[in-house]
């Protein structure tokens, strides 16, 4: 663990949305590692701010405090042109809905090369035609397309065209958000597949956002459980689910609907209530429990979650 | 209606089509379906966009869109026959009072303009009858039913100051003052979290209990079914092509498509492998299916899948699928393997 590359670093991260009386923290001190080569999953609810980090990370949203630094270097705040110009490049984001994130007017030729002509990211032409065929074919999708609309395509087919524009920048990091729930099951797979040979093939580093677990549970590495903000549980992705620690992991995970009728109808769901911590003279902290395994407790919940671990409950 | 298993029948489909006028084609949404609906039960409709699910649940409402019609079928509830009704007078008898229904979108089905407690009221006052002091009355009791705390508060509010998870109760509690014999969920929780999908499927069923409903689930997300589900109904390209109770739709699944369904699943996978995937994609309904319309993106297809439409088969007494797989003279053909192991699983399940 020690000795992997860190790609991503996030350092107590802030951001807010409004000012004054309308201030609104969306997120709090965040802090995370992302290593080469991993998928790195956040996970959470509506409104927890999973979305807004991902965001911060490709400089959409403003971060209030703290720092994101890519490969070492710092990526928020004030930065030089040429430093903008190459993490443009090298960080990239696929969404969530793809009927709503192409632009319907644009021909697929456009949409894919847009990246690459605002960046002078071809020699000539040809170069930029034959960088689009290669997206396209590394994609699953004929060349041919290049020259329709989206309207034309079905949404797994469209949410592919999403990915080629991020592939043909040629990235070292994507932020996945969400994007497989606007599909269908049969064409989740589908994507979920193309998503893993990429990686494999192209040497990715994902950053998946989702919220459904049984996804984040087959693609992801590591894990952070994300509740209004604030990272409560991070860890191996097979920890969260085999040692969830955190009430509300545990609550998350107990609700996710699993298709076996006769464990579903005899499982138990847990609600979390955030008012069972007293964090009112006693804060919380981000501590690691066992190796690689953080959650946001304060001292006298790390003792009792700690017992729990070594008892194996 | 007494069926021969002694349970007696609510609402019956036969040899339903419903087709679409879209731009001087037609389309065939629904070929010829079949289905039984007991009374007391949940049956699930499973089955990918498309695959017309939706249609049929709207063409017992009386709410198809106005290119649709019905070609040629029945739909027979108490003395009546949906499929030949055709003015709004007509459905209004049935709409709401009889078959009533939960969307998907809280969002969208509720009017913003006017308090919830005035709009689960309308439906008290226009089906139940009642009038001022006991019509907000049984307006409060159903907001407690449906687990909204500080009800006097809460009906004077807008739909704004609501949660998705609240909105969708209320959106429930406006299909339960109508007091109907049948509730139709189309997909009740795409649009929330787990933890209140888990919660509003929770009080569905107390509902369902509570008020006697036979209720109607259609959705894709198999977890929901294998919560809520007695029976299942798999559809694929406007048939339904596996029809059996829960465990036998999951456990012992017959029909291909149901295979590839479940062995997509994201939880059936083995990490770092490729998850299992359907090729290719839905057939074009604008144009005739010959044979089944699952043949071409079928790894187990038979040449005579291509020419013939296969007819149920029967697995059981409850269970049937459409698929030559199970005529006798058949190759047998074992499912995928890592399927083998999910069925396994559920059958140990079956015996504790």
């Amino acid at each position: 663990m020690i000795n992997r590359e860190v790609l991503l670093e996030v350092k107590n991260l802030n951001v807010t949305f409004g000012k004054g009386k309308n201030r609104y923290q969306a997120i709090s001190d965040v802090s995370f590692n992302i290593y080469k080569g991993e998928t790195f999953g956040l996970v959470g609810e509506s409104g927890s701010g999973k979305t807004t980090i991902g965001r911060a990370i490709m400089r959409i949203n403003e971060v209030t405090g703290g720092e994101i630094l890519f490969k070492g270097k710092p990526i928020s705040g004030k930065i030089s042109k040429d430093w903008d110009r190459e993490i443009t490049q090298k960080i990239q984001m696929i969404f969530q809905d793809p009927m709503a994130s192409l632009n319907e007017r644009a021909k697929v030729d456009y949409i894919i090369s847009e990246g690459l002509v605002n960046t002078k990211k071809y020699k000539n032409e040809a170069d930029r035609l034959e960088k689009v065929r290669n997206a396209l074919l590394e994609v699953g999708l004929l060349p041919e397309f290049a020259s329709r609309f989206p309207h034309e395509f079905s949404g797994g087919q469209r949410q592919r065209i999403g990915i080629a524009r991020a592939l043909v920048m040629e990235p070292e990091f994507v932020i996945a958000d969400e994007p497989i729930s606007a599909l269908d099951v049969s064409i989740r797979a589908q994507v979920l597949n193309l998503l893993s040979n990429l990686q494999k093939q192209n040497d990715l580093t994902y950053l998946f956002i989702a919220h459904d677990l049984s996804i984040v549970r087959f693609i992801t590495d590591r894990t952070a459980v994300i509740y209004k903000g604030e990272i409560v549980e991070l860890a191996d992705t097979e920890k969260i689910f085999s040692n969830p620690i955190h009430p509300y992991t545990r609550a998350l995970i107990s609700a996710v609907p699993e298709p076996n009728p006769y464990k579903e109808r005899a499982k138990t769901i847990e609600i979390y209530d955030p008012k069972l911590h007293d964090y009112m003279k006693n804060p919380p902290s981000f501590v690691e429990i066992e190796e690689g395994h953080f959650v946001l407790a304060n001292e006298e919940e790390i003792a009792l979650y700690r017992k729990r671990t070594t008892i194996g409950v | 209606m007494v069926d021969s298993n002694g349970k007696s029948r609510i609402l019956s489909i036969q040899n339903i089509i419903i087709k679409f006028k879209l731009r001087g084609q037609v389309l065939t949404a629904i070929r010829d379906i079949s289905l039984d609906l007991y009374k007391g039960e949940s049956l699930a409709i499973v089955g990918e966009s498309g695959s017309g699910k939706s249609v049929l649940v709207k063409s017992i409402m009386g709410l198809l869109d106005k290119n649709g019609f019905i070609d040629q079928g029945e739909i027979l509830y108490k003395d009546y026959d949906l499929a030949k009704f055709s003015t709004e007078k007509d459905w209004l008898k049935i709409r709401g009072k009889e078959i009533a229904m939960v969307t998907q979108d809280p969002m969208t089905s509720l009017n913003p303009l006017k308090t919830v407690g005035k709009q689960i009221e309308e439906c008290v006052v226009l089906h139940q009858g009642l009038k001022g002091k006991s019509a907000y009355d049984q307006t409060l009791k159903l907001l407690t039913d449906v687990g909204i705390h500080d009800v006097e508060k809460r009906y004077k509010q807008y739909p704004h100051e609501f949660s998705g998870g609240m909105r969708q109760r209320i959106v429930i509690a406006i299909a339960i003052a109508c007091n109907p014999k049948i509730l139709i969920c189309d997909e009740p929780t795409t649009a929330l979290d787990v933890t209140i999908q888990a919660q509003i499927l929770q009080l569905l069923k107390n509902l369902q209990e509570k008020y006697g409903l036979t209720t109607i689930y259609i959705t894709h997300d198999l977890g929901v079914v294998a919560k809520v589900a007695d029976r299942i109904a798999v559809m694929y390209a406007g048939e339904i092509i596996e029809v059996g109770k829960t465990h036998e739709v999951f456990f012992d699944g017959k029909h291909p498509y149901t295979w590839a369904l479940l062995s997509s699943l994201p939880q059936l996978g083995a990490k770092g492998e490729e998850l299992y995937s359907i090729k290719g994609t839905p057939p074009n309904l604008f144009k005739e299916i010959k044979g089944d319309a699952f043949a071409p993106r079928n790894p187990f297809a038979l040449n005579i899948d291509f020419v013939e439409r296969p007819p149920f088969f029967k697995v059981t007494d409850t269970h049937f699928a459409k698929t030559w797989l199970l005529h006798s003279d058949a190759p047998k053909v074992e499912p995928p393997l890592s399927l083998q192991e999910f069925f396994e699983e559920g059958r140990r399940y079956a015996h504790d």
